[in-house]
């Protein structure tokens, strides 16, 4: 933890960066995001297994952004999401300090988003056996009964919206959601509501989706919605082969090739 | 009010459940749901959660549905229909494992809907409610109801108040004519007692704040960099709103098919970006540190202002749940 302090405040000190998003404890005893604008506020970084909000969210917000540029604490999944955000053109190299740990706790340091990228290579995205089983389980069932199990894990879901707030990927400043004009998904969450809610979320993070987790942590009611996100990977690394976020190749689902060898997409 | 006190054994509450449930009572408990414990239907007492501090979701959809039909419409040859469907028949609920700030809770919510303007939904799903209580013997870091006026004990706003007491028996205050009658129609499950070795039973909240120091305090920090501060972290999600048991901020939503189609009040919070946003583009509430000022404004200022009651019961629900861990407390107490 000292190497990231020094680096850190070091950073600031040299007025490299304005802001540096990280990880400390809050009054309640547990990790939150903080944000450091001194040298001596560096104290407060820390970085363990409790840290489990994904910190790419921020590098998006209009407020965070405000404050100058950034250098951010990111273990593998805010890695992940940078890597991904800067395929996705939403930012660029020099916007940002990565201030990586690796998956023993040490302090990564990277020339560029192309070093990430490769780094990354070496940890893909896996999904743990549990959820494997799970998702295995579900698509096992008759149509009906994978219908109820749907209805019945996302019926208490209140649309509070906090999985997408949540999510570095939900950068979108007008979701389709909010679309009344005309409006495409009803507002209220009752089960048309709630499913179609999900069901377009799930499909507009299809093939962008880094696994983070970060949707599940944050819904207040405990409902396991990165399901359909992980269902999702799984089935795009059956198609189409290495699964995750990449600089140098075009996105799994939203490139477009005249070459093609399906015929309608010509 | 409070009309008597009575002690009431394990298996007779049992009892009590299914004696109003028999009578068609809709029936709200806390009850395990996935990974959280959440207030929904129950059909038997032994769907209850037993070890719970407070349930994840709070108690307000027994009177504010997360989405509720205002009215229907339409369109035929002899003109617009409209149905009203405060003209229907409510059922009646029983909120059964409310914890004292969730009964709490009702009040500031009454204020809302009953005084300047009167919510006939909202009235008659409250006049059909029955509220039985049950008092902390645990609280965490983030419980403060002391500080709003209220307490692990507190009866405001509950029909009964059940308290366990170390004799593992419970002691039965009874609030309000509804709930002196729930004793009389079962009168062989209760009998007379005192109040004694309630507060010993009660868990320790310690006070944070004082209320009307920060009542006070609020009149004047209109603009203040402590706002942006606090709210740094803030994902401008409805989390906070929609699990606290007093927030009441709805939206309006038309759900038209052809000719006919339904009105629709859904929760609202004040957090999104949208809550304010004006045609115009222009917004009044241009950052998430706007949005937390008139959150805490909301309910620590103009609420009391207006009727002398706070809009915030301490149940400590948003600082649990808040998904970037932005903690209420933190912010009324650097006031
Ligand atoms: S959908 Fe969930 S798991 Fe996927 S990137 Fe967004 S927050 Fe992470
Ligand atoms: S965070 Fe949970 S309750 Fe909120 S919209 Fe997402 S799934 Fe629904
Ligand atoms: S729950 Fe937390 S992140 Fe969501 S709006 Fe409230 S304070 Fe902001
Ligand atoms: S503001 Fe927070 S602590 Fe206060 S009543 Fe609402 S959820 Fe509970």
């Amino acid at each position: 933890m000292n190497e990231l302090i020094k680096k850190a405040a070091s950073l600031l000190e040299a007025n490299e960066v304005q802001v540096v998003i990280g990880y400390g404890l809050g009054s309640a005893k547990r990790p939150q995001a903080i944000f450091v604008t001194t040298p001596a506020g560096c104290e407060q970084l820390m970085f363990d297994n409790r840290c489990i909000q994904n910190l790419a969210v921020y590098l998006t917000k209009q407020e965070i952004r405000k404050l100058g540029k950034p250098a951010i604490v990111a273990p593998l999944p805010v890695l992940r999401s940078i890597v991904q955000l800067v395929a996705e053109q939403q930012l660029t190299e020099g916007d940002l300090v990565v201030l990586g740990i690796d998956p023993d706790g040490k302090l990564l340091e990277f020339s560029s988003f192309k070093a990430i990228e490769s780094f990354l290579s070496d940890h893909k995205i896996v999904i743990e056996e549990k959820y494997l089983k799970k998702i295995e389980e579900i698509k096992n069932m008759p149509v009906g009964e994978r219908f109820a199990y749907w209805v019945e894990l996302l019926e208490p879901c209140f649309k509070c919206y906090a999985c997408r707030a949540a999510c570095p990927l939900c950068y979108c400043t007008r979701c389709t959601i909010e679309n009344n004009q005309p409006q495409w998904i009803p507002v209220a969450s009752h089960l048309q509501g709630n499913l179609e809610w999900h069901v377009m979320r799930a499909m507009h993070l299809a093939g962008r989706c880094t696994d983070c987790e970060a949707c599940y942590h944050a819904c207040p009611l405990g409902i396991p919605i990165h399901l359909l996100n992980k269902s999702l990977i799984q089935d795009l690394s059956e198609s189409f082969g290495d699964y995750g976020p990449k600089i140098s190749e075009p996105n799994m689902l939203s490139s477009f090739d005249p070459d093609d060898k399906e015929s309608f997409i010509r | 009010m409070q009309t008597g006190n009575y002690s009431i054994n394990e298996p007779s509450m049992s009892k009590l459940f299914d004696n109003l449930a028999e009578k068609g009572k809709t029936m709200y408990a806390p009850k395990n749901r996935g990974e959280r414990i959440l207030f929904q239907k129950v059909e038997k007492f032994g769907e209850i959660a037993g070890d719970y501090l407070l349930t994840a979701n709070s108690a307000k959809e027994v009177v504010f549905p997360r989405y509720e039909k205002v009215f229907s419409y339409k369109k035929t040859q002899d003109g617009i229909l409209i149905n009203d469907p405060t003209g229907n028949p409510f059922s009646e609920v029983v909120l059964w494992g409310s914890r004292p700030c969730d009964a709490a809770a009702f009040i500031p919510m009454t204020n809302t809907f009953e005084k300047d303007y009167i919510d006939n939904l909202y009235v008659k799903r409250r006049k059909n409610l029955l509220v039985l209580s049950f008092s902390c013997n645990t609280c965490d870091e983030f419980c403060f109801c002391t500080s709003v006026n209220g307490g692990p004990g507190n009866t405001a706003g509950s029909d009964i108040l059940f308290t366990r007491l170390q004799t593992g028996d419970f002691l039965a205050e009874i609030i309000t004519e509804k709930g002196k009658k729930v004793v009389e129609e079962n009168s062989s499950l209760f009998e007379a007692s005192t109040a004694e070795g309630k507060e010993q039973s009660l868990a320790k909240v310690e006070p944070r704040f004082n209320q009307d120091e920060i009542q006070a305090k609020l009149q004047e920090l209109f603009e203040n960099p402590l706002w942006a501060e606090k709210s740094r972290a803030c994902l401008g999600c409805g989390t906070c709103a929609y699990i606290c048991p007093v927030c009441s901020c709805f939206d309006i939503q038309d759900e038209a098919h052809g000719s006919q189609g339904t009105r629709l009040r859904c929760w609202d919070s004040c957090g999104f970006s949208l809550f304010t946003l004006h045609t115009s583009g222009h917004n009044p509430r241009p950052d998430q540190g706007t949005r937390w000022r008139q959150r805490i404004l909301h309910k620590f200022r103009y609420m009391p202002d207006k009727s002398k009651i706070a809009g915030c019961v301490g149940c400590g629900r948003c600082s649990r749940s808040c998904p970037a861990g932005i903690n209420i407390l933190d912010t009324v107490t650097a006031l």
